[in-house]
């Protein structure tokens, strides 16, 4: 009998403390049924990928606000993949300037929410990342 | 099986993964806790429970990072409750095992408690047994921590930490004894707070009520060995109090002492022996509950059970009855297809 759940990983890499939207997006997360590990601030990629590697997670979420998400996702998908995690689906929510959203593909990121992303919207992409890495 | 033998070779991805499988309760993951039983038996199972705001998970976080100074590998399984209504969760105990980050000697993995009730998720047993094939010398438990009924924690580990802090209610609070009686420590977190030593001074008291003479090993609600502490010669374990203050670590090494003396206790004494059994007996019964629900749901027809309950909600049966039936049913269904096959 298996019984799984989605497991998403919240991190806020970097020196960045606006922690509002990581929260509202782990709660409604939540709801939506699934099991969220909230790291709290002031991670540090390294962090990042031991928790991602550690919780067994499907998908991890890094909430960037600070501008910093060019120089944070490289590095933190680079470790990922280091640690034999190359199925963990990865999402950015924050300030993500429209033009580096083509290069934040490129490396690997599954999607990037702006302010005014609908949480319905994340549940559903999460929701089909964490279906796909199941497969 | 090869999940198994990647994780005795230290690759923590394998053992990772492990876990998942072993918290889903899937095929895999019972093959693999087969193949690691044999090998477990030599971590140090602590249990950390006691009301939210308490401070345990940094209470946790100390502890291992003493543990690290001592180079002993740590494990720890920190639970949190599932949404009743959602069966998500947050699971956010990481966020005060920060000091623990970037050391490969420590594995934290967050649980969800997924509707158990008594304080842990159903398979972390299972998971507590895995780190300790795995090699981890030390496994602390953080149980969910909502109050009085989180008891199971007291059948997984070998010394259970009850963790208080002043300031949180009134004396009152401490009389009730429920969780206290599981305490083999009582800790006073937060201890650098007014009211300490009115909180310390409740609890003593408390002890003395909630410890009767004899400690009873309780192996279903039922006893199981009565073990008589005040043989003359013999050493009971009385409980003790200690302050702590994990912000800063004040008590810590303290602590981590007594954990050893009831370690030391319980070696000498014969109860760890006692406990084990205790604690495996539990388990199995548990994993015996499950599997019997689940063939007897499958012996019997879904439309009988429906329409036994139905006689429950008219008050033509009482619940009692209605079990008794149920089981009847379902024993003569599977006999009835025994005798077909033959």
């Amino acid at each position: 009998m298996s019984e799984g759940k989605i497991r998403v990983l919240i991190a806020k890499p970097g020196l960045d403390g606006h922690d509002r939207g990581a929260k509202v997006v782990a709660r409604a997360l939540r709801d939506a049924g699934m099991e969220v590990i909230y790291t709290g601030l002031r991670q540090t990629p390294e962090m990042i990928a031991q928790a991602a590697l550690q919780e067994d997670v499907d998908v991890v979420g890094l909430s960037i606000l600070s501008g910093a998400h060019m120089a944070l996702a490289p590095r933190i998908m680079e470790l990922l993949e280091a640690n034999g995690q190359t199925d963990v689906q990865v999402f950015i929510g924050g300030i993500v300037p429209e033009e580096d959203i083509p290069r934040l593909k490129e490396l690997g990121i599954r999607g990037v929410y702006g302010p005014g992303a609908s949480t319905e919207e994340i549940i559903h992409d999460i929701r089909l990342a964490a279906e796909r890495r199941k497969a | 099986m090869m999940l198994a033998a990647s994780v005795l070779e230290g690759d923590r991805l394998a053992l990772a993964r492990l876990l998942t499988h072993v918290e889903n309760n899937t095929g895999d993951g019972q093959t693999a806790l087969r193949i690691l039983f044999p090998r477990t038996g030599k971590a140090h199972l602590i249990g950390v429970t006691g009301a939210p705001g308490t401070g345990k998970s940094s209470l946790i976080n100390r502890l291992a990072v003493h543990y690290r100074g001592k180079n002993k590998r740590v494990a720890i399984a920190a639970v949190d409750a599932s949404s009743p209504f959602t069966g998500g969760a947050v699971l956010g105990d990481r966020v005060r095992m920060k000091d623990l980050s970037g050391d490969s000697s420590v594995f934290i993995r967050s649980m969800a408690s997924r509707g158990a009730l008594g304080g842990l998720a159903r398979n972390t047993a299972g998971i507590v047994q895995v780190f300790d094939a795995a090699g981890y010398e030390i496994v602390l438990i953080e149980t969910v921590g909502a109050g009085q009924g989180e008891v199971d924690i007291a059948c997984l580990a070998h010394t259970t930490l009850v963790v208080e802090a002043p300031g949180l209610g009134d004396d009152i609070q401490a009389i009730k004894a429920g969780i206290l009686e599981i305490a083999d420590i009582l800790v006073v977190n937060k201890a650098d707070r007014p009211g300490v030593e009115n909180t310390e001074k409740a609890l003593r008291s408390v002890l003395e009520l909630a410890h009767p003479t004899q400690r009873v090993v309780k192996h279903h609600w039922q006893a199981l060995q009565a073990v008589l502490p005040a043989e003359a010669g013999t050493d009971g374990w009385s409980v003790p109090i200690q302050r702590t203050v994990s912000t800063n670590g004040h008590g810590i090494p303290e602590l981590a002492e007594q954990i050893e003396n009831h370690l030391e206790y319980l070696r000498a004494s014969g109860h760890w022996l006692r406990r084990e059994e205790a604690r495996l007996a539990s388990e199995v019964d548990a994993i015996l509950q499950q599997t019997l629900m689940l063939q007897f749901h499958a012996a019997l027809p879904e439309e009988r059970y429906n329409e036994v309950m139905r006689q429950v909600f008219e008050k033509k049966l009482s619940p009692g009855e209605a079990a008794s039936n149920l089981v009847e049913d379902a024993w003569h269904t599977e006999h009835r297809e025994e005798q077909r096959a033959k």
